[in-house]
């Protein structure tokens, strides 16, 4: 934790609570300030863990001390629920690229264009509103103890396969995301549901082996560390490696068939105040997704995308696609249709 | 209006004007083709999102299907990935069975509905704060035994139309700019091109003679063909009053003449009768006037002849030193009187081209003021020389020579020169001989003998 001036940032913590505390009905899981050495709070709401953001957020007041970041961590979607009930945010970043765009397309984000933005590639930026600066694909990780003699599968087909011929070590013992809960779960589930019909063999395979539902990538990776479960299929790759870093217990399956790509994304909402503070931040955010370096941040950025291993389809594309799952009738039957699998 | 209207403005050139005009036209056209262009590419590019939305709908409204009494729809994911063809637009959909939202923006809501099945309605409306194009597509569902009428309606903002409409429209006007540059090259080219035949008809009638007044026989184009005869029926008539002036004089000249040679004859006679020295004196004086006029109507009468016989001259071939021959041995009985001797030294051959008559009278002109201004018992040399294309007759006598004025004005019309004393002469002489000359493209040459005595006089013509 930051040592700063205490009295400085109780008074000022509280003269910005009293003066504008974000309005609207939405739950935050965190939140922590960074006031800088002006006035000014650069409100943020964002579905990333501080664990993860925090060391950009250091490296932003480092650059420019007068910034004062104000960072609430929340789900994605209450990150679409604090916009769309008009809460005064000044950037709002998440990783559901579908509830980002619709937002955007709903009229809830602000037109914004600089140097930074117009050297972004143009698969990641949607109308100047919306731009993506990290591109993460969702992965499989195994704990290397459980998965003891077993041969590693290359695609979905032989994991598949290596499901059926194993009951006995996969049962009870994969986890994957519970997509009714989890925005990003059901980000990956459809649009790896219309790239591949190997999808709902796998989830219904999943369903009769009792597969253990998630809301998170991060409480995944940890039971698949401690063992409690043998695989965590889709997972977000970003968080995965980052914990493969410092837990010899995990480790990625590489599945070549192919893979979900998703850029995570950030706009300016409609309702920011700071924004001058908002542009800083956003110019300063997407120059971490030009960077050449994919080590100096957990988060990797955009050029990873580029990479031929990452994806056979690129990244998830954004546009007025993403739209199509989100539509409460197609919503419900897919719910319905993986639920089927899943839930038996 | 009591005002005058301002002076038209007058153009300095023709060129310019033309060049101005047809730039004029381009530019005028240039703008118009932009305009066009731009209208015809906005249109084609709202056509085309007209399509997509239309295909859109329509997969959607495909995609409608009725299970146990209920209506069904699973977007169709390229009804929507389409949509993104166009450029990066907001998207709204409704669905809507018998007024009832199943899908989509409850507050899209199209102004009017299709009728039939294949209806389709495409309107533009204000949506969200953005104009969009909205299609609304029609499809009859069965639900239960009930046929339901489903309204499919997908709209879309029109920033990449206008984009697209922007793009095109710029490049037409690049393009528009650079006819709008040929055509104004064009134009000035054009211009030149048509005015050659006008600047070379004027070159013609500049480089003519100042004594040519033959009518142009150019072919020129239609427009000039007035100009042209014109231009010649003007020559004509000059020409014909030049004549009527001429033979005017030459009349007058000749009417005066006779009653001259009237009057001198009694004074001739009158002299011999009078006794007083007074008187004589002043029969003397009559017989000196009357001698200058008879001497000036008879040279306007040679200089009148000159005239008309230059405008159509001969072009026989004459032999100069037969030429010089004739002129000396005529002359030779005056010059005897005074005991002058003139001696004779030509060629062989000596061929040019002219009118005998108008060179004869050039020769005897200059051999008369030899004679003339020579005193007595003295020489005169007539000398014929080739000189390359030219030939060369020369006078040469030993008598006063030209009296210190400027040599070429002795040539000038009545001018006589200030050594002429008592002696008779009107100042056409050497008048005529440059005329002559002249009309022969050969010239007149006046000069002082190197040894300072006499005068020299070259009658200079083109050889055969
Ligand atoms: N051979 C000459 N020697 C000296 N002076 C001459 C000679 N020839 C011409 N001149 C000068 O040139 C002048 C012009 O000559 P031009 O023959 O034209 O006139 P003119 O002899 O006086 O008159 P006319 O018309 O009767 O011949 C003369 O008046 C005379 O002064
Ligand atoms: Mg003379």
């Amino acid at each position: 934790m930051r040592r700063v001036d205490l009295t400085r940032s109780l008074s000022a913590a509280i003269a910005y609570v009293l003066a504008s505390l974000p309005l609207g009905a939405f739950e935050i899981e965190d939140r922590r300030q960074y006031p800088g050495t002006g006035p000014d709070m650069v409100r943020v709401i964002s579905t990333a863990d501080l664990d993860v953001f925090e060391p950009f957020l250091l490296r932003l007041q480092q650059e420019q001390p007068e910034i004062g970041i104000d960072y609430y961590v929340a789900s994605s979607t209450e990150v679409h629920n604090a916009i769309r009930s008009g809460a005064a945010f000044d950037i709002a970043i998440s990783s559901a690229m579908d509830l980002q765009f619709q937002l955007a397309n709903d009229g809830y984000a602000q037109l914004y264009q600089s140097d930074v933005t117009d050297a972004l590639p143009a698969w990641a930026r949607w109308r100047d509103q919306v731009f993506a600066f990290t591109a993460e694909p969702a992965v499989a990780v195994i704990s290397r103890a459980r998965f003891e003699g077993l041969e590693r599968p290359q695609t979905r087909q032989e994991l598949i396969a290596l499901l059926r011929a194993h009951p006995d070590i996969f049962d009870a013992s994969v986890g994957t995301y519970d997509i009714r809960v989890s925005g990003l779960g059901y980000l990956f589930a459809t649009q790896e549901a219309r790239n591949s019909d190997t999808f709902w063999r796998l989830s219904e395979l999943m369903g009769q082996q009792r597969a253990a539902l998630y809301c998170c990538s991060a409480q995944m990776i940890d039971d698949v560390a401690s063992g409690r479960l043998v695989m965590a299929y889709n997972v977000l790759g970003s968080y995965a490696v980052e914990r493969i870093a410092r837990d010899d217990r995990l480790e990625i399956l590489e599945l070549e068939d192919y893979s979900t790509v998703m850029l995570r994304t950030a706009f300016i909402p409609r309702t920011a105040t700071q924004s001058e503070g908002a542009a800083l931040f956003l110019d300063r955010l997407l120059r971490e997704g030009l960077r050449q370096t994919p080590d100096a941040w957990v988060l990797p950025p955009l050029g990873a995308a580029d990479q031929p291993e990452s994806s056979t389809y690129g990244p998830i594309r954004l546009g007025p696609a993403l739209l199509v799952y989100l539509d409460r009738l197609n919503r419900e039957a897919f719910l319905s249709a993986w639920s089927d699998a899943m839930v038996q | 209006m009591s005002r005058k209207s301002p002076p038209s403005m007058v153009w300095r050139s023709i060129g310019q004007r033309l060049t101005l005009l047809l730039a004029l036209i381009a530019a005028v056209l240039a703008v118009l083709s932009w305009w066009m262009v731009s209208s015809f590419a906005r249109e084609a590019a709202e056509r085309t999102q007209d399509n997509i939305l239309v295909a859109s709908a329509t997969t959607i409204a495909e995609a409608l299907r009725s299970e146990q009494g209920v209506i069904r729809l699973e977007l169709p994911y390229s009804a929507f990935a389409m949509l993104g063809a166009i450029g990066e637009d907001r998207v709204f959909y409704r669905v809507a069975a018998d007024g009832t939202v199943l899908t989509g923006y409850d507050d899209l809501i199209p102004p009017t509905l299709p009728q039939s099945p294949s209806d389709v309605v495409v309107s533009t409306l204000e949506f969200r704060g953005d104009p969009v194009r909205m299609v609304t597509v029609r499809r009859t569902v069965l639900a239960g035994q009930q046929p339901v009428p489903v309204m499919v309606s997908v709209a879309q903002t029109r920033a990449g139309v206008a984009e697209i409409g922007l793009g095109l429209s710029r490049t037409a006007g690049l393009l528009s700019v650079a006819f709008f540059a040929l055509a104004v090259g064009l134009s000035a080219f054009a211009a030149r091109s048509s005015l050659q035949p006008l600047n070379s008809f004027a070159q013609a009638v500049t480089r003519r003679g100042p004594s040519d007044l033959r009518p142009l026989r150019r072919r020129v184009p239609d427009e000039l063909e007035p100009l042209q005869s014109s231009l010649n029926r003007l020559m004509e008539r000059l020409g014909q009053s030049i004549r009527r002036s001429e033979e005017f004089i030459a009349e007058a000249a000749h009417r005066v003449r006779t009653p001259l040679a009237t009057v001198r004859a009694q004074a001739e006679l009158a002299l011999h009768t009078v006794e007083k020295d007074s008187e004589r004196e002043m029969l003397r004086r009559v017989i000196r006037a009357v001698d200058e006029s008879s001497r000036s109507a008879s040279q306007l009468l040679d200089h009148a002849t000159v005239s008309f016989r230059a405008d159509a001259l001969a072009q026989e071939r004459v032999d100069l030193g037969e030429l010089a021959a004739r002129v000396t041995a005529s002359l030779r009985p005056t010059a005897e009187m005074k005991d002058i001797s003139i001696r004779l030294d030509t060629a062989e051959d000596a061929l040019v081209r002219g009118d005998a008559i108008l060179l004869e009278s050039a020769l005897r002109n200059v051999l008369d003021n030899s004679v003339k201004y020579s005193p007595e018992e003295t020489e005169i040399m007539v000398s014929l020389t080739r000189d390359e294309a030219t030939w060369r007759l020369m006078v040469r006598d030993y008598g006063r020579g030209f009296s210190g004025e400027p040599l070429p004005e002795l040539t000038g019309r009545f001018r006589r020169g200030r050594n002429v004393e008592k002696i008779v002469g009107s100042g056409l002489g050497l008048t005529i001989a440059e005329e002559v000359l002249q009309a022969h493209a050969g010239r007149l040459e006046l000069s002082t003998p190197e040894d300072g005595a006499g005068a020299c006089v070259a009658l200079i013509l083109p050889a055969a």
